[in-house]
């Protein structure tokens, strides 16, 4: 599948700002999170700032934005549609939340509530982003059970670092976002690793002989293109990374998504006078790493509709 | 497309054409987030109403059979309406009443009518040859059907004989030559 950047960019930063949110909301359910005013005010303005921004980035990639109202209406059917509902509706809890927390310095009783009814508007939008790509049987790669876990995961982790590196820019010495965070990016690790297990295992369901039902004659092959130029099936769903660059991506994603980030989280850890500097490289190194990860899985997610022109 | 009997057989070619299926399980209906996709209850058809499109692409993508285009200077995707511009149109001919393709296809290779009715010419023709979906598995129940090709004429004739240079006029030329 052809990776639209600002897809791309819409995933990583509202999954991140999502993330946040559902961190925020549901740790300070335990009562357990530093309450300092410009903290709270500098976690919601970098959440808001994520989510409006990947949200707006996905709005302007359509052919008709001015038109996006329309989204909300097929909620019954449509992921995206359910995705579009979520996403304005968390705003009104989670800045009701953010009010609470940031004006009146209150983060108790029915402002905790909010904060937990953010949290779970959150987490279902970045459960029906997830769902937008894992209900298309026609890309295999995306009708997958690691999907929606990854999405979340990857939002909650990428989210716990940028958290982690608020509340150490504050001089706060919390760990609790860094051990949320470094629970998160070892699920990650054996959710994305298994992902890409069943990729490179998984016996393909359609062929070439299904797609044109000629198998009965016996094996098929395209002898020649049904025009002379790309169109425009070609060009979106046509897009293909070789096989040897996804490998080394998949390693690059590996080591900065998860391994440099673990050991940077870890690091704060160990050594709490450096541990601003560690937070910074782990929300630089992950969200290096997320990208590469989201690249990938649109770069090597391979639509059935390439049987008609040439896959095998 | 073209099958290449690995068996020994000759391999023979199959032009295969590809139009929008107007499934009954229509995956790229269900995405839409605005139901600009929609499917008709009235006669079955898969249509886009291209005002209410924002353009999301997502139907395009959740089709496997690649039936839809975007149009990059309309911002709207657009389909195969299956003519419904000439199928319901009483100002044309009764016999004119038929999708584009089918009306212009030079070897009628391409048939038209209610799948829906069992007694329908189409439904007869897709029960005697054995008429199938394209990718089943996708479970996208598929309206159009596809039928097989009919069986080849084996082609495989035997090895030519060599010219019998023995009598005649090649004979004679071929001793003179020959010495």
């Amino acid at each position: 599948m052809h990776p639209a950047y600002s897809v791309i960019f819409f995933t990583t930063a509202s999954g991140c700002g999502y993330g946040m949110l559902v961190l925020l909301g549901v740790l300070n359910m335990g009562g357990h999170l530093p309450q300092d005013r410009w903290l709270g005010l500098s976690c919601f303005v970098i959440s808001f700032a994520l989510i409006t921004f990947g949200l707006l980035s996905s709005a302007f990639h359509l052919g008709h934005p001015e038109r996006s109202w329309r989204a909300f209406s097929q909620w019954r059917s449509s992921w995206l549609s359910r995705e579009g509902v979520l996403a304005v509706f968390t705003y009104i809890p989670a800045g009701l939340f953010a009010l609470g927390w940031v004006w009146f310095e209150e983060t108790g009783g029915p402002w905790a509530w909010l904060g937990l009814l953010a949290a779970m508007s959150a987490a279902l939008t970045v459960f029906c982003t997830s769902m937008i790509y894992n209900s298309l049987r026609s890309i295999p790669a995306w009708a997958n059970d690691q999907v929606a876990p990854v999405y979340l995961v990857l939002s909650l982790a990428t989210g716990a670092l940028w958290l982690d590196a608020l509340t150490r820019l504050f001089g706060q010495n919390f760990g609790g976002f860094t051990i949320t965070a470094i629970v998160f990016l070892i699920a990650g690790v054996v959710l994305k690793s298994q992902y890409w297990r069943s990729l490179d295992t998984q016996a393909p369901a359609s062929t070439v002989e299904t797609a044109t039902g000629l198998g009965r004659l016996g094996k098929v092959h395209l002898m020649d293109f049904p025009h002379s130029s790309r169109n425009y099936l070609q060009k979106e769903m046509g897009y293909r990374v070789a096989r040897k660059h996804a490998a080394k991506l998949r390693k690059i994603s590996l080591i900065t998504l998860f391994a440099l980030s673990i050991l940077a989280a870890l690091s704060s850890l160990l050594w709490p006078a450096l541990s601003a500097i560690f937070a910074v490289i782990a929300v630089l190194s992950s969200s290096f790493g997320v990208v590469i990860e989201r690249w990938l899985f649109f770069a090597e997610a391979r639509h059935v509709v390439n049987l008609y022109y040439g896959d095998e | 497309m073209a099958d290449n009997n690995v068996g020994g057989g000759a391999g023979r070619a199959v032009y295969f054409p590809k139009s929008c299926l107007h499934c009954d399980n229509a995956p790229c209906v269900t995405v839409c987030p605005t139901g600009a996709s929609y499917k008709r209850t009235e006669d079955g058809i898969v249509l886009v109403d291209e005002s209410m499109c924002i353009g999301c692409k997502l139907c395009s993508w959740a089709c496997p059979y690649g039936a839809r285009e975007y149009d990059v200077d309309a911002g709207v995707m657009k389909k195969c309406t299956l003519c419904i511009d000439r199928i319901y149109n009483e100002n044309l001919p009764e016999e004119d009443r038929v999708p584009a393709c089918v009306a212009t296809c030079p070897v009628k290779a391409r048939h038209f009518g209610d799948l829906g009715n069992p007694n329908s010419e189409v439904s007869k023709l897709v029960a005697e040859r054995d008429g199938f979906d394209l990718m089943p598995e996708q479970e996208c129940a598929p309206v159009n059907k596809y039928l097989p090709p009919r069986p080849s004429k084996d082609r495989t004739t035997e090895a030519l004989a060599d010219a019998d240079p023995a009598g005649g006029f090649l004979g004679w030329v071929d001793r003179m030559l020959g010495g």
